[in-house]
């Protein structure tokens, strides 16, 4: 792998070459990294064939328990990633104007809500801008609604239901505002669990056979402990790659948790950071000075733009508190419904999202945390000022913060980043001769 | 007369200065909880025999709020934590907070670490209300409220007073609609400014009190003459309508409010707590499942465009004004579609951007200017 691939593949403004290096030779691509873009590409024109075929097709919210779609062979795509995907391609510009123009919705709300609601009025024959990939997000005939990272996604599908005329099966987790899942909570959404599978067996007409739930539940069990694994394997040092290829395998948890095919990529990725470290060697084509943690979603329009700034110092992102939602780990539907309530720090509280990310910082000795203040994200942001005083007090590490979002490139300032990153680093250095004088 | 306007003084004082109603409460040596809102239970509070009191944040300069939420958080809640921080609070015994958006899951953190005088009691309403278990699991929310509440009073609510609060609270929401419907009549006594500070001052007062004063403003109304008002009467919809200047615009250009959809005011009263179905903590879980029309509460098919049809053609009502709350995302998503379909109804409907630390409305009264041109 190569983190050359997120850099061609978000090929970014001129202005964005500013804190480049010299260029580089282009390097053969990493097989595990084939691997996803062909899984990637199959999700979509599946989801293509089956809606040629008069096939239902599903959208879901990222964080749904897609092992019960998959062991009723639903095809069903992301808006999120998809609308991420469109974010760091730079072509969300046409759609957010759509949004907030005709489509009348405030610019206040979720870049991933309004870029996908954008699209599917288009879908719906009711917005006019082309769509930049041509429409392989087909029109779905059903959604699956989980509210474990935000509200925002229940009124955004509420709106989609409504514009397409649709229904929603929905799992409604509840904030978590204790340390852990009380049992009425795990009642409450094994409940809904029961519900849903019986409602979109009816909707669908397909059979539920556990036989196969069990053994999509070990597939996703595995990959689980894949991915977990591979973000592990970071606490190497050096870390064996760049920390933002990482976000590059993030659709093969996304969209595609229950897949085999996702065994075998993720154990390929594996096998890559494994060989790094048995040489010694790292896609991280400068020296790790500093090791950082990242918090909140990527800031997807200005990845390279972020990934450069950080080279130019030496700086590794070896943690991220977002691309770890995903490795939910469960035996049963019961245990199934408790992780699901769990799985996004955005559901649980300020001290449990402390106790993981305290958690990150000692096991991965990082010298610092990025707090990307990401305008999509309320959740996120409204409680990120209190976590950042106390988790620095606490791991003695310190912090920058930066405007940004997820998918609206409207807010974010490259300057503003550099600037703030190298604060960070001056304050980096300091802690670390400290280190060295004591 | 001379009652009907002591009586309506008086709740225009309390809903302008809740600080001294607190006070009054407070030497009487009740003990009071803090309501943010929406939807807190508050009949648990009462029911555990201290005074619930509403929160709806308020003019005041941000400062130490910057330090828990950023500048695009709801301004409701920045002032509710600014108020905290700085001591304005100090009385309560404790607050409640709903976590029933975005903001307010984040609230109950910001509160419990930077507000460490007064505890917090958090409550996570469930949100797929067609599912049988979610009433269990509403029951539960509300023992743990109730844990919670019995470490300040020292004794656990019983059956027999939360049966007497939830008759108090439904003939409070009964009144209260009464209300709406007998100003109607008075438009020239009932002004938008009075109207508001009648639904509000229900936040500051304790619920059997409220009722009684408000049954004397029905009764004197009453006893006036019917008022034929021959200006522009809309419907209010939104989180709330203040302050005092937004409501002064309406004034100016003739307007009248005589419905409105808005959270501070008549959403909470829509839908009483059933007679029967089960002990009071089941019928109050029930209540949550037979609420409707609210962005905050989720519902199919986004039914509130058409109930705001509706409560214009039964009100008389020529358009809809919406008010909408700064950074309130649930609002905003459901704005698309009841514009739309007030639009297909033939209802004019217009947006104000309400923002309890604005320094200047001069654009709001351009916008109702501009909306009566369209009538």
């Amino acid at each position: 792998m190569s983190e050359l691939e997120i850099n061609s593949a978000c090929a970014t403004p001129t202005t964005d070459q500013a804190a480049a290096p010299a260029p580089k030779p282009n390097r053969p691509k990493a097989k595990s990294l084939l691997m996803i873009g062909e899984q990637s590409t199959a999700l979509f024109e599946r989801a293509r064939l089956a809606k040629e075929r008069g096939e239902m097709v599903g959208w879901s919210a990222s964080i749904f328990p897609q092992e019960i779609a998959e062991t009723l062979g639903l095809n069903v795509l992301y808006p999120e990633n998809h609308a991420a995907g469109i974010a760091a391609r730079h072509q969300a510009d046409p759609l957010l104007q759509e949004c907030e123009g005709p489509l009348g919705y405030s610019n206040d709300l979720c870049a991933y809500a309004k870029l996908n609601l954008a699209y599917a009025a288009v879908l719906n024959g009711a917005g006019f801008v082309e769509l930049p990939d041509g429409g392989r997000m087909v029109k779905p005939d059903f959604l699956l609604l989980t509210n474990n990272i935000c509200n925002q996604l229940t009124k955004w599908y509420e709106n989609l239901g409504r514009q397409m005329n649709i229904p929603i099966f929905f799992i409604d987790t509840c904030y978590n505002h204790f340390d852990y899942v009380t049992e009425p909570r795990v009642r409450y959404v094994r409940a809904q669990i029961d519900q849903l599978i019986k409602d979109l067996c009816d909707f669908t007409g397909k059979p539920w056979d556990e036989g196969r739930f069990r053994e999509v539940m070990e597939v996703s069990q595995r990959n689980s402990y894949l991915w977990e694994r591979a973000n592990n394997l970071m606490e190497c040092k050096p870390a064996p790659i760049g920390g933002f290829e990482l976000f590059n395998y993030m659709s093969a948890m996304v969209c595609n948790r229950g897949k085999e095919s996702t065994t075998a990529i993720l154990e390929q990725l594996n096998a890559e950071m494994e060989e790094h470290i048995a040489k010694g060697t790292s896609t991280f084509s400068v020296e790790e000075k500093y090791r950082v943690s990242w918090d909140g979603i990527a800031c997807w329009p200005y990845l390279s733009h972020n990934l450069r700034t950080l080279k130019k110092h030496g700086i590794n992102m070896v943690a991220s508190s977002y691309g770890k939602a995903w490795a939910i780990e469960y035996d049963d539907l019961d245990s199934m419904a408790r992780a699901y309530c769990f799985a996004s720090t955005n559901g649980d509280n300020a001290t449990t999202m402390l106790s993981r990310r305290l958690e990150a910082l000692k096991n991965f000795d990082c010298d610092g945390t990025i707090y990307h203040v990401n305008r999509s994200c309320k959740v996120m942001d409204c409680q990120m000022m209190e976590v950042q005083r106390q988790l620095s007090k606490m791991a003695g590490v310190p912090f920058t913060s930066f405007d940004g979002d997820q998918a609206d490139f409207r807010n974010y300032s490259e300057a503003q980043f550099e600037t703030r990153i190298q604060g960070l680093v001056e304050v980096m250095r300091q802690s670390k001769e400290a280190k060295c004088n004591d | 007369m001379t009652d009907l306007a002591q009586n309506i003084d008086r709740l225009q004082m309390a809903s302008e200065n809740p600080g001294a109603q607190l006070d009054y409460y407070l030497k009487q040596g009740k003990k009071a909880v803090g309501c943010f809102a929406p939807y807190t239970p508050e009949e648990l509070v009462h029911a555990s025999g201290m005074i619930p009191f509403g929160l709806w944040g308020g003019d005041t300069e941000i400062k130490l709020a910057k330090s828990y939420l950023p500048a695009f958080a709801c301004p409701i809640m920045q002032a509710n934590m600014e108020f905290g921080l700085k001591g304005s609070y100090q009385g309560l015994s404790a607050v409640m907070i709903p976590a029933i958006c975005d903001t307010l899951r984040c609230m109950t953190q910001n509160w419990r670490f930077g507000v460490t005088s007064i505890p917090m009691i958090p409550i996570v309403y469930p949100q797929n209300r067609t599912s049988p278990a979610s009433v269990d699991y509403l029951i539960s929310e509300y023992e743990t409220v109730l844990t919670m509440l019995s470490t300040i009073t020292g004794r656990m609510m019983n059956e027999k007073t939360l049966c007497q609060t939830i008759q108090i609270y439904n003939e409070h929401n009964r009144t209260m609609r009464e209300f709406a419907a007998v100003a109607n009549e008075h438009l020239n006594i009932i002004t938008p400014q009075v109207r508001h500070a009648i639904f509000k001052s229900a936040f500051f007062f304790e619920k059997s009190e409220h009722t009684a004063i408000v049954r004397e403003i029905i009764d004197e109304l009453r006893a006036c003459p019917a008022y034929s008002w021959t200006g522009r009467k809309v419907i209010l919809s939104g989180i709330l309508c203040e302050p005092k200047q937004v409501l002064d615009s309406f004034t100016e250009n003739n307007i009248a409010v005589v419905g409105d959809d808005l959270t501070q005011e008549s959403r909470q009263y829509r839908t009483d707590i059933p007679e029967t179905g089960g002990g009071g903590l089941k019928r109050l879980a029930l209540q949550w499942n037979a609420r409707y029309g609210c962005s905050l509460i989720h519902e199919l098919g986004k039914p509130r465009g058409a109930m705001l049809v509706t409560l214009c053609k039964d009100n008389g009502a020529a358009g809809v004004v919406s008010c909408m709350m700064k950074f309130c995302d649930p609002e905003e998503y459901d704005q698309p579609y009841c514009e739309a379909d007030l639009r297909n109804a033939g209802l004019p409907y217009i947006t104000i951007e309400i923002d309890q630390h604005n320094a200047s409305y001069e654009q709001i009264r351009t916008r109702i200017q501009a909306f009566c041109e369209m009538f």
